[in-house]
């Protein structure tokens, strides 16, 4: 059974790059493009892992994280964080926040199926 | 033929005529109705207390004696009147502004308010004055006798004396009844005036009377009575030119000096234009008083026997003619003179004694505290009281010792003399700044010095000088011979006494004026003097501060009485605007104070007692000036400091608002670069991931391929856009855009825009623009392009937010005020509240929906319109988003 993944993320062309690449490499990815109910959505179908970006619409990427991490039933998941920021700043913050991984956009694709991959050992 | 005692009985009855006009005067007064009281003929009538019993009697005496040189008594004053302007009318208008209540006061007030040389002017005033008092009694006294003669009664010596000492203790009372009624001279003696102008007429009426009877009823008309006079050795007498002018030069100057002149000519003068009716008035009253004088002393002395003493012919013509009724009028003529005189004279030499003698020992004895505690209005009162019965007593003792021996009018020369020795230092004072206490006090004493040497102590007679002593001068010095100074002999005494006296007077005058350095309050008081027309300001300042108020109220209360003073005291609280009874002891009130003070107690007595509570007997402006300069250089070195400190807070303030820029500046740079590099990096993750997509994976199918390379065709297309953006917007917020200016209309502006506003709209949903063309024929002179890129902004905004199923925009134009308003309206949701204030700032995003700008849209329209001095503003309830843009009105030219 594949891994699922969820891609909290909105603008739409990155969406498809990356639900594309993932899924040639077999990941079941759904993506959501809202940082207000990306909680809900996360709860109701708690994925294996994450890609979070930082900049959405309602709520920060970082607040959604922090959220995660609060949530018991949650608070396991990886996450690898995308950012358009890529101030050392905000490396920080991500990591306080309880980020697994940080990437910076543009990103290489093999670095982010690398990454997805690193942060869930097939089992 | 009438009894002494009739006679007593009339004079009684005048008497009690006089009271009661008096009296009647006061009440009017008092109850306000002094108008009439206080009419320029009054004041002229008032004037005629020069007319003397001395003129009265004397003149008819000096014309049988020698001839017209009476005329030179009138002719003296009647210059002065004529020229009023020049001399009297700053006389009275310092007399009024400062309240001189004498000459003393008036010489003390130029001077610095010096006591000294108040107390030489009323010492040498009294001197002066007594003898002439003494020469009034006489003549009442005399005229009593002519009838108790005439009645053929027995009266001797003693008769005489008692006469005098009973019209002496009269004349004392009514004085001190009707003189010392008000304590401040400013106010003025309403009953003595109106009964001085009463005795005015009752003279000129008695010696026009006896004029008429002597010219008709004696001598048969007027042809007959010229015929006389040419018999008379009257007009054979020679006129003496040097001693007329000094008799015209020393009855004008008299006139201006003598205290009691001074008290009706100045300080008791309600009214500077009353000066202008006396000045033909008064001379043709004396003209009047003078017209029968030649007549009544030709027919005199054709008609009465050769011992007659001339003097008393007024009297004996119509006596020994059996004419009663005429005998009587000028019997009480003569009495108006001598009274009216003494009254008047009384008055001012009293206020001058008790001002400047009784008043300044009582102070210095009393000691600081008196002036708060001791009441000094009864102590003035009493003084002045004191004071009237003093002088008149003082008159009466003369004529007592004296016994009633010379002339009458050599009795009057020797007080006129004395009393101009005042002369200079009055005109000095009053004309010539440099004049100085010292200069003053010298010419004083040196011109009574002579005085007395030369004119008065010769004439008391042999007691004083033995014959030798004039003879051969004292000690056998030739040169000190009292009447031939230096060896000058030959002359007329009255005018070898004149000539020296003045003459040395006025050169120590002088010359200790300009050798002498004047003191700061003299050389105020003589600004204030000398150009009193341009001055009217106080005439130096107290330092206020150290007075208590509640002490000086006090003080005032002694002398102004309470009601007075503390009616004055709530006037100035009130002009202060301070609540309350009690102003501040400013400086300008205690200058109001002490004048007010200076109408009851005289210049110095009220400096020095402001002086005692106020602190220092008197500030001197040395004072002041240092005061002022220490002042003025704090104040120069504060303002320093306060300029340098001001400058320091500046250039803080200026560091901390540069810091505070820099600050914003660097968040806002960090803002923007954090935004940029989001925006850019954006796109380029799209790009990137699909280029390696499409690099990396093989088997894409051709509309995969296809699709991916349009994504990256289009993001590119975006990022070119955001790069264009943001170029456009650095430009000009940098302020270097340059703006193409041009004419253009309206309509067109707005047909271009909504044009290239829908390029690329889909055909489903399509923005139906609403417009009013009939208000868009607007010429403008603007940018139009950018004014065509913000419209577009604008309507591509509405095309691309409003989610109305039917979305309509409405374009209204309209004039308001000086600004053309174009409001875009379309009918969508609008924006929210609380994002209304950011849809203007850079890369602000409001909606989630993915609409492909920057966000830097509306952040380029405020730039756009801030450059063409318009704006662009959201318009809220309108029912959907309004955008309103202003232009100005100069950018905007009506169409017509």
């Amino acid at each position: 059974m594949s891994k699922r993944l969820l891609l909290i993320e909105d603008e739409p062309n990155i969406i498809e790059a990356i639900s594309f690449i993932l899924s040639r490499d077999g990941w079941h990815v759904a993506s959501h493009s809202s940082g207000t109910t990306a909680m809900e959505r996360l709860r109701a179908e708690p994925p294996d892992v994450v890609i979070l970006d930082v900049m959405l619409p309602g709520r920060s990427g970082y607040e959604v994280l922090r959220d995660i991490r609060d949530d018991p039933s949650l608070a396991k998941i990886p996450v690898l964080m995308l950012t358009a920021r890529g101030q050392t700043k905000d490396r920080e913050l991500a990591e306080r926040a309880g980020a697994n991984l940080f990437m910076t956009k543009p990103f290489s694709n093999t670095e982010v199926l690398e990454a997805v991959r690193a942060l869930v050992p097939a089992t | 033929m009438i009894s002494f005692n009739g006679l007593v009985v009339i004079c009684l009855a005048y008497v009690a005529m006089l009271f009661a006009v008096a009296f009647t005067a006061d009440r009017f007064a008092r109850k306000g109705h002094s108008r009439w009281l206080r009419s320029p003929i009054v004041y002229t009538l008032s004037l005629s207390i020069y007319a003397t019993a001395w003129t009265f009697y004397g003149a008819v005496g000096s014309a049988a004696r020698s001839g017209l040189e009476y005329i030179t008594i009138y002719l003296g004053p009647s210059l002065v009147m004529f020229g009023w302007w020049w001399l009297l009318r700053k006389l009275v208008r310092i007399g009024r502004s400062q309240r001189i209540t004498s000459v003393a006061d008036l010489i003390s007030s130029r001077f610095g308010k010096s006591n000294l040389l108040a107390v030489l002017v009323t010492i040498l005033s009294v001197i002066a004055a007594t003898p002439y008092i003494a020469l009034q009694l006489q003549s009442v006294t005399v005229s009593f006798e002519v009838f108790a003669n005439g009645g053929g009664t027995d009266t001797g010596e003693v008769v005489g004396r008692n006469t005098a000492f009973w019209v002496a203790i009269g004349l004392a009372i009514f004085t001190v009844i009707f003189g010392t009624r008000n304590l401040d001279a400013n106010e003025r003696h309403h009953g003595v005036v109106m009964a001085i102008a009463v005795e005015a007429v009752v003279k000129l009426t008695a010696l026009l009377a006896v004029g008429i009877f002597v010219v008709w009823g004696l001598a048969g008309g007027v042809s007959q009575t010229l015929e006389v006079i040419e018999a008379s050795e009257l007009g054979q007498w020679q006129v003496h030119g040097g001693r007329w002018a000094g008799l015209i030069f020393i009855s004008g100057a008299a006139f201006l000096c003598l205290p009691r002149m001074f008290q009706v000519l100045v300080v008791e003068a309600a009214d500077e234009d009353h000066l202008r009716t006396a000045s033909w008035a008064f001379p043709a009253y004396l003209m009047a008083m003078s017209i029968f004088v030649v007549p009544i002393a030709a027919v005199g002395l054709a008609v009465l026997p050769s011992d007659a003493n001339p003097d008393l012919f007024v009297l004996t013509l119509p006596l020994s003619q059996g004419a009663e009724g005429v005998a009587v009028l000028s019997f009480l003529g003569g009495f108006s003179s001598a009274t009216s005189m003494v009254i008047v004279a009384a008055i001012a030499l009293s206020t001058m004694v008790s001002n400047h003698i009784v008043m300044p020992i009582w102070l210095r004895l009393a000691g600081g505290r008196a002036t708060i505690s001791g009441d000094v209005r009864n102590v003035v009162l009493t003084a002045r009281r004191v004071s009237i019965v003093s002088i008149v007593l003082l008159g009466y003792m003369y004529y007592a010792v004296s016994g009633g021996g010379s002339a009458l009018a050599a009795i009057g020369l020797i007080s006129f003399v004395g009393v101009v020795q005042v002369l200079p230092s009055m005109i000095g004072g009053i004309f010539w700044r440099g004049a100085t206490r010292t200069g003053a006090v010298a010419g004083l004493v040196i011109g009574s010095v002579i005085w007395l040497y030369t004119f008065f102590l010769p004439s008391i007679g042999i007691e004083v000088f033995s014959e030798r002593t004039l003879a051969e001068g004292p000690w056998g010095l030739g040169w000190l011979r009292p009447q031939a100074l230096f060896g000058i002999a030959g002359l007329d005494p009255f005018l070898h006494a004149l000539l020296w006296s003045l003459a040395l007077n006025a050169l120590a005058f002088f010359g200790g004026s300009v050798l002498s350095f004047p003191t700061p309050v003299e050389r105020l008081q003589g600004a204030q003097f000398v150009n009193i027309f341009q001055h009217s300001g106080g005439p130096r300042s107290w330092s206020s501060g150290v007075a208590q108020t509640e002490d000086l109220l006090i003080m005032a209360q002694r002398i102004l009485g309470p009601g007075e003073a503390i009616a004055l005291f709530r006037r100035e609280a009130e002009r202060q605007g301070v609540r309350g009874d009690l102003p501040e002891p400013r400086p300008d009130f205690l200058e109001t104070l002490e004048r007010e003070l200076a109408g009851s107690v005289g210049a110095a007595t009220a400096h020095a007692m402001v002086g005692q509570i106020v602190g220092g007997t008197s500030v001197s402006v040395q004072d002041l000036i240092a005061v002022a300069d220490e002042s003025a250089q704090l104040m120069e070195y504060s303002a320093r400091l306060e300029a340098q400190s001001a400058e320091l807070s500046s250039t803080a303030r200026q560091l901390r608002e540069a810091n505070d820029k820099l600050t914003r500046l660097s968040v806002q740079k960090d803002a923007f670069l954090s935004q940029i590099s989001h925006e850019l990096r954006t796109p380029m993750s799209s790009i990137r991931a699909f280029s390696e997509i499409l690099r990396d994976s093989g088997g894409l199918s051709a509309e995969e391929q296809s699709k991916f390379a349009s994504i990256i065709h289009d993001e590119t297309i975006r990022l070119t856009r955001l790069l264009d953006d943001i170029l456009d917007l650095s430009v000009m917020e940098n302020g270097r855009v340059s703006l193409n200016m041009r004419e253009g209309r309206l309509c067109d502006v707005l047909d271009r825009a909504v044009a290239a506003g829908s390029v690329g709209e889909s055909d489903e949903v399509s923005l139906e623009v609403r417009r009013d063309r009939s208000t868009e024929d607007i010429v403008l002179y603007t940018d139009l392009d950018r004014l065509s890129q913000v419209f577009i902004n604008i309507i591509s905004n509405a095309r691309k937010y409003c989610e109305a199923a039917k979305p309509r925009l409405t374009i209204r134009v309209r004039e308001q005020n000086r600004a053309l308003a174009i409001d875009f309206i379309d009918n969508g949701q609008g924006i929210p509240r609380d994002s209304r204030d950011v849809i203007f700032e850079k890369f602000a995003r409001i909606s989630d929906q993915r609409a492909g700008g920057a966000g830097l849209g509306l952040a380029i329209c405020r730039q756009v319109m801030e450059r063409l001095g318009g704006t662009i503003t959201y318009l809220p309830g309108q029912g959907g988003a309004g955008f309103r843009v202003l232009l100005p009105r100069k950018a905007a030219l009506a169409a017509e």
